[in-house]
């Protein structure tokens, strides 16, 4: 079956298939699945190095892969439509000497809007984001985090279809990471698909209905954030009065005692087989709850501790 | 709003207005102004220009041809006056010392254009005959002077006749040459400077990062027109403010005033092609010699990150392009010979070696294939430069990949073992 073709997926504005890039003999790529569904937030999550802005370089069109297939809102050739497409690359960009509102502009003009519209629309964005009164200041004269907002404004000011964000979250401040989940929440809220890579994985888990996992190039897991959650089972977390007793048979071999409390993964039997073999054993039940697995869970589970470990320290380096 | 990408054109326009005001709103348009000034003023110390045309630019000569008295009255003089009228006084060399009752023919000499002449001076001190080539009448004062001094500095000025020829077939031939290096020579320069400036630009862009935005949105076959274009712009705006500079202070003070008499216009002979062909194919061809090495500039910079690569790099371009300066500044001496065919085939020789002949030769169908063979490479050049910079540009590079795999690999082990 070749792309496009649906496979039961509904309507994708993304669609890659084993998508595989070298570089000099390096594989930065290799074998890359991605299925975004129109109107998404789909995260791409991954530590430094695993091949995320490579494969969002490919979905754009910005280099080609050495196999595999693409099809971006329905065209096998992403540049065809890139009208209809914002990106914010990872490193970020723009003319010093350009104000504010000009560079928004001339993002617009690239992708096709009317220099004269750009730039009423750029000084209305800078305008309802609070920075209008940086609309005439030249980028060299606004703070790091000022110009990768005006950057921002300029992937969007062209209302694109599909907005492509390489880590977004990088160099802002936590009150700016708010401010721009809020506006990647209001872009699919208005239909607009987004795609968005980090290796902070609270984000992926507050913003996005799928996840893919990418680690050497690879990617373990693509798919819906509660799916990857499930694949850990829920674990329990009980605290007794009781010590000890026949009620300590019931519990599985896997069951570990962390202060007060035993941890364990919930029996594949369920909750209530193991409730009754605790109450007829006299346990004395204190507490007992049952915690679904977060996204960091999936992502050592399926990525492995050490990719985790990655992650968490470009995290604390970044912050 | 168009709903798929904008057309080439299109983008390759909307880079080029972006470029062409953040150039002419920059310092680098005022250094690129002063620019020509730099380079002239050094051929000019060094003294180098022109030295190919033998005595093409030494100082032009007064040539007399007198009774042997007066020969000796005159220099005299000439030695006297040196020190009060400096460079008013010509240089002058002793064609013959002239028998009693011998007669000399000066238009002989001129014609014959041997050493350096512009003028000859026969006849006797009191009434001095100056034979002048077009544009060195004004000589008939500063002989007068001498004259005079010669016989007695109290008599008064003696009256010269002066009696104009045509320049001869030689002189024209050596002063279209003249016109060819010339032309040559400006063309080097202007294309050198701009090819620097807009690497300069496409490295600039690769610092602030901007071009993932360019690369992401419009085709970079766009991207290098557009930086191309915009340069070539500046280049036309920079030439109009010369040529209104330089045209401005003629007409207030005329040309030779502004030459100190050491240039007249009205004394070059017109191009092969007349003057408004010459002028018209000198801007075609120093626009396709800068696309030419433009190009190459461009698809240089996709190699480089840094200034310091760029200047790695672009040195042997750069020499490259004196050695072809000076392949086609040979060839203007051999017109018709193997050497001038390759120097006017040859892409990157093609436009300076195209205009030399447009100063030498009148036919124009040559020109129009020149220019459609260079425009050709202009198209490939530009191609295959986009092709290498996309190919190049938007890679982390071969070490960047195993920097970035090595330190990854460390914290993907675990999954590395499971895959």
């Amino acid at each position: 079956m070749g792309l496009g073709d649906g496979g039961g997926m509904g309507n994708l504005a993304i669609e890659a298939r084993g998508l595989v890039k070298r570089f000099d003999g390096a594989l930065a790529v290799d074998g890359v699945d991605l299925a975004v569904p129109e109107g998404a937030i789909y995260g791409v999550l991954g530590p430094n190095g695993a091949g995320k802005t490579t494969t969002l370089r490919m979905l754009l069109g910005i280099i080609d892969p050495d196999k595999g297939e693409r099809r971006v809102l329905g065209r096998a050739d992403p540049q065809e439509i890139a009208s209809q497409i914002g990106y914010l690359p990872e490193e970020r960009g723009l003319y010093p000497s350009m104000k504010a509102f000009e560079a928004i502009a001339f993002m617009g003009a690239l992708r096709g809007l009317p220099l004269a519209e750009g730039r009423r629309r750029g000084r209305d964005l800078l305008e309802t984001n609070g920075l209008g009164y940086a609309a005439d200041r030249q980028i060299r004269q606004l703070s790091k985090g000022m110009a990768q907002q005006v950057q921002l404004l300029g992937t969007l000011v062209h209302s694109p279809r599909l907005v492509v964000l390489d880590e977004p979250f990088a160099g802002l401040d936590a009150i700016n990471q708010g401010k721009l989940e809020r506006l990647i929440r209001d872009l699919a809220a208005a239909g607009t698909t987004v795609i968005f890579s980090t290796h902070v994985i609270s984000h992926a888990e507050r913003l996005c209905d799928n996840v893919a996992i990418i680690a050497g190039g690879k990617v373990p897991y693509a798919g819906s954030v509660d799916a990857a959650r499930d694949r850990i089972r829920p674990q329990v977390r009980l605290e007794t009065r009781h010590r000890d007793g026949p009620w300590r048979s019931a519990l599985p071999a896997a069951a570990r005692l962390e202060g007060n409390f035993w941890q364990f993964p919930l029996p594949e039997s369920g909750v209530e087989p193991l409730l009754r073999a605790l109450i007829e054993g006299d346990a004395g039940i204190l507490s007992l709850s049952i915690e679904r697995a977060g996204l960091h869970d999936a992502f050592v589970a399926i990525a492995g501790e050490a990719a985790a470990q990655a992650l968490e320290a470009e995290r604390e380096v970044a912050s | 709003m168009s709903a798929e990408r904008l057309p080439l054109l299109k983008a390759a326009y909307v880079v080029a207005r972006r470029d062409f005001v953040a150039i002419l709103f920059s310092r680098a348009f005022f250094f690129f102004l002063l620019g020509p000034l730099f380079p002239i003023a050094v051929f000019a110390l060094a003294g180098s220009i022109g030295q190919r045309v033998d005595s093409a630019t030494a100082s032009p000569q007064l040539g007399v041809a007198m009774q042997a008295s007066d020969v000796d009255a005159i220099l005299g003089a000439q030695e006297r006056l040196r020190g009060s009228l400096g460079p008013a006084i010509p240089e002058m060399t002793v064609l013959v010392r002239l028998a009693e009752g011998e007669t000399y023919d000066p238009n002989e000499v001129l014609a014959r254009r041997e050493g350096n002449l512009a003028a000859v001076l026969t006849g006797t001190l009191s009434s001095p005959e100056l034979t002048v080539t077009e544009g060195w009448a004004w000589w008939s004062g500063p002989v007068g002077v001498l004259a005079a001094e010669a016989q007695d500095a109290s008599r008064a000025y003696p009256t010269v006749r002066t009696v104009t020829v045509a320049t001869s077939g030689a002189s024209e031939h050596r002063a279209r040459l003249r016109t060819a290096q010339a032309g040559q020579l400006l063309l080097f320069l202007l294309t050198m400077l701009l090819a620097g400036m807009v690497l300069s630009n496409l490295v600039e862009e690769k610092a602030n990062k901007v071009i993932e935005i360019l690369a992401a949105a419009i085709p970079m076959d766009a991207v290098f027109l557009g930086k191309l274009f915009a340069m070539l712009a500046i280049s036309l705006v920079g030439i109009t403010v010369w040529a209104t500079v330089i045209g401005g202070l003629i007409g207030l003070s005329g040309f030779e005033s502004l030459s100190s008499g050491a240039v007249d216009l009205s004394n070059l002979p017109a191009p092969g092609v007349g003057w408004p062909g010459f002028v018209l194919l000198g801007i075609a061809y120093f626009a396709m010699g800068y696309l030419l090495l433009g190009s190459i500039f461009l698809a240089v910079g996709s190699l480089a990150s840094t200034v310091r690569e760029v200047q790695t790099l672009s040195m042997p371009v750069t020499m490259m392009q004196v050695l072809l300066f000076f392949f086609a500044s040979m060839a203007i001496s051999e017109t018709g010979k193997p050497i001038e065919w390759a120097a006017m085939a040859f892409p990157l020789s093609s436009p300076f070696a195209m205009l030399a002949r447009a100063a030498q030769h009148g036919s124009l169908w040559p020109h129009a294939l020149a220019l459609a063979w260079q425009f050709v490479w202009v198209f490939l050049f530009i191609r295959l430069g986009a092709a290498l910079f996309r190919k190049r540009v938007m890679k982390s590079g071969p070490q960047g990949v195993r920097r970035k795999r090595k330190l990854a690999a460390l914290a993907l082990a675990p999954f590395a073992k499971r895959t």
